[in-house]
């Protein structure tokens, strides 16, 4: 019995990696990439390129021959640079040398993060309809994972009573993202604090997913780990790829409790040496000069979600004003069809793709994520095609 | 002038033809509000006009001339340098003119068919103005960028379809 011969390789790989599920956007991609003339709302990230000025600084850094390794944790005048930044916009004081890890991606912040602290058998709470990544990364990482459902007649917005029902004896940890993906839910401060009180009380550490945080449009965002007695027990998890459109540098960062980041720092230098160094000099320069064009990104956005919302309540689905990131969650339960149904035949016969509320799991089903990171004249196609595809059910 | 004014005009700016059923969902504000704001805009001539950029270039039997001509002026007392710049945009064929800082005063922008048709407006009808010191004129060769709009942007959308 030999690898490459009759033997099946299922024998030699991992028994964790075989239980987990395929992404059920993976599939629909596959189906998506094969057709032409698509209007894909389906993509998570910005239709933006990065700002000028970043790209140049980047391009800058490697003419001047910087691409070596830079520290493990990062360069420190970026860190430096976020410390100031998360001071400024979001109210938390983090200390350079100790609190604050750059990563490749909030991603990878969330995978150290639960590395970091998850004993075998731990449980992390995980509020969904959620991005697709985090039960996979508690599984990986050895823990077990968590739903709580969160349901469209609350907005999708975490209830605390539901919230203690699912604290356990095992529970170690809650990963909250806000605002959310998918459903662009964002708590208010008054809500946030009602869920860190229960955090408190059952002695919890905090995934706090903020990649979104920058995008928040009827108010200003509140970082978890401003409020009180919450930064002793959050791992604030940012980066530069949806606010500063840099998805494709793979940059983010986590800051929290030193001791919590000096092991993150641990497993990163050992997996990951550091993050890519150009794309640190374009983050630097972004945090330095970048206020303008995310100023601007962001009314677009706020522009494009007012369309949004108004023409799916308009066509009959009835849709929610989401308080952030990129994407509405439009219901398409009056249809009768289910959500990978919707999806599928939309795109069979319309062109349009948008992504099944399912594959966030089971409590978005009923809903379809769109993405609004597209142009106006291209929303305006999809919503016609939509329409009509309604008309045609 | 209010935030939501100011919005409809950063749109109207980017693309004149959003319609105004489209401009009112994204403002948030009804069409008839809306509307409104746009009448006023163009009554007070905050929106002077709409026009469309045309890449002329890709427009075969269409080669203009395009010139930038840096025009040294003595102001006319009690007029300054208005009377001498209306003097100069009259013509049909300027199609801008800036006072300028710096070495020359005037910066004039005209289109013709051809270099010539150029050369001779410029020696029969600017340079004879009495005000007009010296003329220095450059030709545009290619136009990269206009408005704020790349001519050659090539693929508009480098995303993979579908990604979490």
């Amino acid at each position: 019995m030999k690898l490459g011969g009759t033997q099946s390789y299922e024998t030699y790989l991992s028994d964790t990696v075989k239980q987990l599920k395929p992404s059920g956007i993976r599939r629909f991609f596959d189906l998506a990439s094969k057709m032409e003339h698509v209007i894909s709302l389906g993509v998570g990230e910005p239709d933006f390129v990065t700002p000028w000025n970043v790209i140049e600084a980047s391009y800058h850094s490697l003419e001047r021959g910087y691409t070596a390794y830079t520290a493990n944790a990062g360069l420190i005048e970026l860190r430096v640079e976020i410390k100031n930044y998360l001071e400024k916009f979001f109210d938390v004081d983090y200390d350079a040398e100790e609190e604050i890890l750059i990563t490749v991606g909030a991603s990878q912040a969330i995978d150290l993060a639960l590395r970091a602290i998850v004993n075998p058998g731990d449980e992390v709470i995980i509020v969904e309809p959620s991005f697709v990544s985090y039960g996979p990364s508690v599984s990986l990482a050895g823990g077990v994972p968590v739903s709580i459902n969160t349901r469209s007649e609350n907005e999708f917005k975490l209830q605390p009573d539901e919230l203690e029902k699912s604290i356990t004896s095992k529970t170690k940890a809650i990963i909250l993202c806000n605002p959310n993906n998918p459903t662009g839910t964002a708590l208010t401060k008054v809500e946030l604090e009602q869920i860190a009180q229960l955090i408190d009380k059952h002695d919890l550490v905090v995934l706090s997913d903020e990649i979104y945080a920058e995008l928040t449009y009827d108010y200003n965002p509140t970082s978890f780990s401003s409020i009180e007695k919450m930064r002793e027990r959050t791992i604030l998890i940012s980066g530069f790829s949806k606010a500063f459109a840099m998805t494709g540098w793979r940059l983010g960062f986590a800051v929290g409790p030193k001791e919590i980041i000096r092991s993150m720092l641990k497993i990163h230098q050992y997996t990951m040496m550091c993050a890519p160094t150009m794309a640190q000099h374009g983050a630097l320069e972004a945090l330095r000069n970048g206020r303008e064009s995310i100023n601007q990104m962001k009314q677009s956005y706020r522009q494009r979600r007012n369309y949004m919302v108004k023409s799916f309540n308009e066509i009959g689905l009835s849709c929610d004003l989401p308080g952030g990131a990129f994407y509405v969650f439009p219901s398409i339960k009056e249809t009768g069809l289910t959500s990978e149904q919707f999806a599928e035949q939309l795109l069979v016969s319309e062109q349009v793709a948008v992504v099944p509320g399912n594959v966030f799991g089971e409590s978005g089903e009923g809903h379809i994520r769109c993405s609004y990171a597209a142009s106006m004249e291209k929303l305006q196609e999809a919503m016609n095609r939509i329409e009509k595809f309604i008309n045609n059910l | 002038m209010d935030k939501k004014e100011i919005e409809v005009l950063q749109i109207l700016e980017k693309d004149a033809k959003t319609t105004t059923e489209m401009i009112a969902k994204m403002v948030d504000l009804t069409i008839d509000e809306t509307s409104s704001i746009v009448k006023r805009l163009e009554e007070n001539k905050v929106i002077l006009g709409h026009s469309t950029l045309i890449d002329w270039s890709k427009v075969s039997g269409n080669d203009g001339v395009t010139a930038m001509i840096d025009v040294k002026v003595t102001p006319i007392r009690g007029v300054g340098f208005d009377k001498v710049a209306e003097r100069i945009y009259r013509f049909p064929e300027v199609k801008a003119v800036y006072l300028m800082s710096g070495a020359y005063d005037l910066s004039v922008s005209i289109e013709g068919k051809t270099m010539a048709e150029i050369g001779r407006f410029i020696s029969e009808k600017l340079s004879t103005l009495d005000s007009v010191v010296s003329t220095t004129t450059h030709f545009i060769l290619k136009k990269y960028k206009h408005d704020g709009v790349v001519f050659d942007e090539g693929e508009d959308d480098r995303r993979i379809v579908v990604t979490p």
